[in-house]
């Protein structure tokens, strides 16, 4: 089994310590992983995007081939669909719902919310909401983390769980449970 | 034991576990993670491993050779057009040779995701004629750091390895040993005098070792070959291999080259094998123009001076399946809502200040130019502000802001961060001084090197003492604070500096926003572990 996922946002929303759970939980599984990043300078506010891709067979590329990811992860509806080309024919997208306006020209409302139920299959929620409900204003991450694990399959809720207690622990036990809080909430179980 | 690591990581782990004396670099998108590395790791620093950073790479690269003089094992990082600012040293220390094994990264930017051009320093490692290694996953960059030094030391030449972005900044697991001890060789007993009777002789013993790493090369690990069906030989080299591997899988000829010089017999072997050879390399076509040269025109080599893959830009599995001609996967099209969301500089930065002044204050001049430098506040080209008029390599604004004052075009204004004139605007800032050139230098200091991530600045605390010991007059090295409520101030100071018939040297001061946020964080949480 292979799950090859585009994660994306704006810099500076977290989207790398989605990848780094991401990361640790296959790391622990056994699972193959092959995770690129973006550094430097479109940290600055720009679009940035991760591609991460877990496996049980041997990996070679560290980027994903268009048409054949499994999974686009978003915290902003917008970046959700700039990687489109990259998404396979029966791929999902996994978004927040909350545009994150920097620029002058972010799309209209309606034409973005017109695109957006164009995709085959999407699940969309307001993030920030729902983590400042759950207690953890800045777990939004977590949040969409939740909401991606019912797609991920390669692995399960508990592995995720145990990754975001192992990555959390030198924060301290609040932030540890903060965090599993805003992915429960995420997950909706 | 093993660990989910960056390329960088990989490298700077590896090193360590060679028994490295020290790292030396300046900070360049996307090499600063190796550096970064080794001032954290618990090994280095129990060994005191020098990991401190350099005002630039030359004086990074000539220190790490003056550290492998004393017996040590060294490594030179930076960005590849690095290698240009330390090219100097970095080419006349193949004609020195080395003692203590000595290792130069360069981490090379297809695409430009973080630079102003796609130099590929495979064409450096020729041009010296010293080796080059070129990992082509992250394990490799790890095994390789080893390999490298003990090359460097058994040649007795500077060995290069050579990276790009997607392995600099792409994550695996690394299998990794436990470190060896320290190196430690003793003081060199040879005199590196390069006088021209005495370079003559290390030039000739030099160009006497191209056998020996041809030799090498051939036998390298790295290089390898692998046999499977059809007429087409593919030359895949680093990175370019996994994206041959991801379209063909095991069952193509493949001559995968992670070590250079080019390892001839392998190459034509697989010549008289197959009617054709693509080459699919990552940058520039250096590979491709030698196989050419090697086989001849009657034979047909493919790549990227063909068209069969991009001339430009970094590979990707889509382009490299292209050229392999393999089937396309159904896909959808880029949807037409999307806008470009470029970087800017972070709301509340004090560079943004700065450029608010500079405009407010130049555009009651009927004509006028900024001429930038590379940093964060590059940005400052893009809008609202639109206000460089050049960005061309490390410290070139004071230099250009002095030659169109040369050239009696006034106001001429030059806009420079505080690493980077350290880096290379020093020299610049003399060359106007003894002019007496008409020309206004913004000095930004925000206290670091900002956009790597907020890593030392050489220069901190001690700008107003470079400037006046450069010759600035005193009164015209000016101190604001880049705020919004000191607008008033900022722009009077600066109509002042711009109308004084000289150089000027302004120097707008206030940390970065990102590195006070993080040293606030980092304060509280010593405090609740206090």
């Amino acid at each position: 089994m292979k799950k090859d996922i585009i994660l994306c946002g704006v810099g500076g929303q977290g989207i790398l310590s989605i990848a780094t759970v991401i990361g640790e939980a296959a790391t622990k599984a056994g699972l193959n992983l092959k995770q690129a990043e973006v550094h430097g300078m479109s940290q600055r506010g720009g679009d940035v995007q991760s591609h991460l891709r877990l496996s049980t067979q041997p990996i070679y590329s560290d980027l994903i081939a268009q048409g054949s990811a499994d999974l686009i992860i978003s915290m902003e509806p917008m970046e959700s669909l700039r990687y489109l080309p990259y998404l396979a024919k029966d791929g999902k997208v996994v978004t927040g719902s909350k545009p994150f306006v920097n620029i002058p020209n972010y799309p209209e409302e309606e034409a973005l919310q017109n695109a957006l139920k164009q995709l085959p299959s999407l699940s969309m929620m307001d993030i920030d909401a729902v983590a400042k409900d759950a207690g953890n204003a800045r777990g939004a991450n977590m949040v969409l983390l939740g909401m991606a694990a019912r797609h991920l399959q390669i692995l399960n809720a508990d592995e995720l769980r145990d990754a975001i207690r192992t990555i959390f622990a030198r924060k301290g036990d609040a932030v540890v449970e903060a965090n599993l809080k805003a992915f429960q909430a995420g997950l909706g179980e | 034991m093993k660990k989910l690591l960056l390329g960088d990581e990989a490298i700077a782990l590896g090193a360590i576990h060679a028994g490295l004396g020290g790292v030396y670099a300046y900070p360049g998108t996307p090499s600063t993670e190796i550096t970064e590395f080794i001032q954290a790791d618990a090994v280095a620093q129990e060994r005191g491993v020098h990991s401190r950073w350099c005002t630039n790479e030359k004086t990074a690269m000539e220190a790490a050779l003056g550290m492998s003089y004393a017996g040590r094992r060294a490594l030179v990082c930076m960005k590849h057009v690095g290698m240009n600012v330390a090219a100097d040293a970095f080419v006349n220390s193949a004609i020195t040779g080395v003692h203590g094994g000595l290792v130069v990264v360069a981490a090379d930017d297809p695409s430009m995701h973080s630079s102003q051009n796609e130099q590929d320093s495979r064409f450096y490692a020729g041009f010296a004629m010293v080796p080059a290694m070129e990992p082509s996953n992250q394990q490799e960059a790890y095994d390789m750091m080893q390999s490298a030094f003990e090359l460097s030391e058994s040649l007795h030449e500077p060995v290069v390895l050579r990276i790009v972005t997607r392995l600099a900044h792409s994550r695996a697991a690394v299998e990794v040993h436990e470190p060896v001890e320290m190196k430690d060789l003793g003081i060199c007993q040879e005199r590196w005098v390069l006088l021209p009777g005495i370079a003559r002789t290390r030039y000739a013993a030099l160009i006497e070792k191209q056998a020996e790493m041809l030799s090498a090369s051939e036998a390298s690990i790295y290089n390898k070959v692998e046999k499977g069906q059809g007429t087409l030989g593919i030359i895949a080299c680093g990175i370019g291999y996994n994206y041959v591997k991801e379209t063909l899988g095991d069952n193509a000829n493949v001559l995968k080259v992670s070590q250079y010089p080019l390892p001839e017999n392998a190459i034509r072997q697989m010549a008289e094998e197959c009617s054709s050879i693509l080459v699919v390399e990552d940058g520039q076509p250096v590979v491709e123009q030698q196989v050419k040269a090697m086989l001849g025109a009657s034979y047909a080599v493919k790549g990227r001076l063909t068209g069969d893959l991009p001339r430009t830009g970094e590979l990707t599995p889509d382009n490299v399946a292209l050229a392999l001609g393999a089937e396309q996967k159904e896909r959808m099209a880029a949807s037409a809502v999307v806008a470009p969301r470029p970087p800017q500089l972070c709301q509340g930065c004090g560079h943004r200040d700065v450029y608010t002044a500079l405009n407010q204050v130049l555009a009651t001049y009927p004509d006028y130019r900024v001429f930038g430098d590379i940093g964060c506040y590059t940005l400052g080209a893009l809008p609202p502000f639109k206000a460089l008029a050049s960005c061309v390599d490390m410290g070139a604004s004071i230099t250009m802001a002095k030659g169109a004052a040369d050239a009696g075009f006034h106001p001429s204004v030059a806009i420079i961060g505080d690493s980077t004139f350290t880096h290379s605007g020093m020299t610049g800032l003399l060359d106007a001084v003894n002019d007496k050139s008409n020309i206004t230098v913004v000095i930004s200091d925000n206290l670091t090197t900002g956009m790597t991530g907020g890593q030392d600045s050489a220069g901190t605390s001690k700008y107003e003492a470079i400037c006046v010991a450069l010759g600035v007059e005193p009164e015209h090295v000016r101190v604001v604070v880049p705020l919004p409520k000191n607008m008033e101030e900022i722009t009077r100071i600066l109509k002042e500096e711009i109308d004084y018939q000289g150089v000027s040297v302004i120097i707008p001061r206030r940390e970065c926003i990102q590195t006070a946020a993080r040293k606030a964080r980092e304060a509280r949480k010593a405090k609740e572990n206090a």
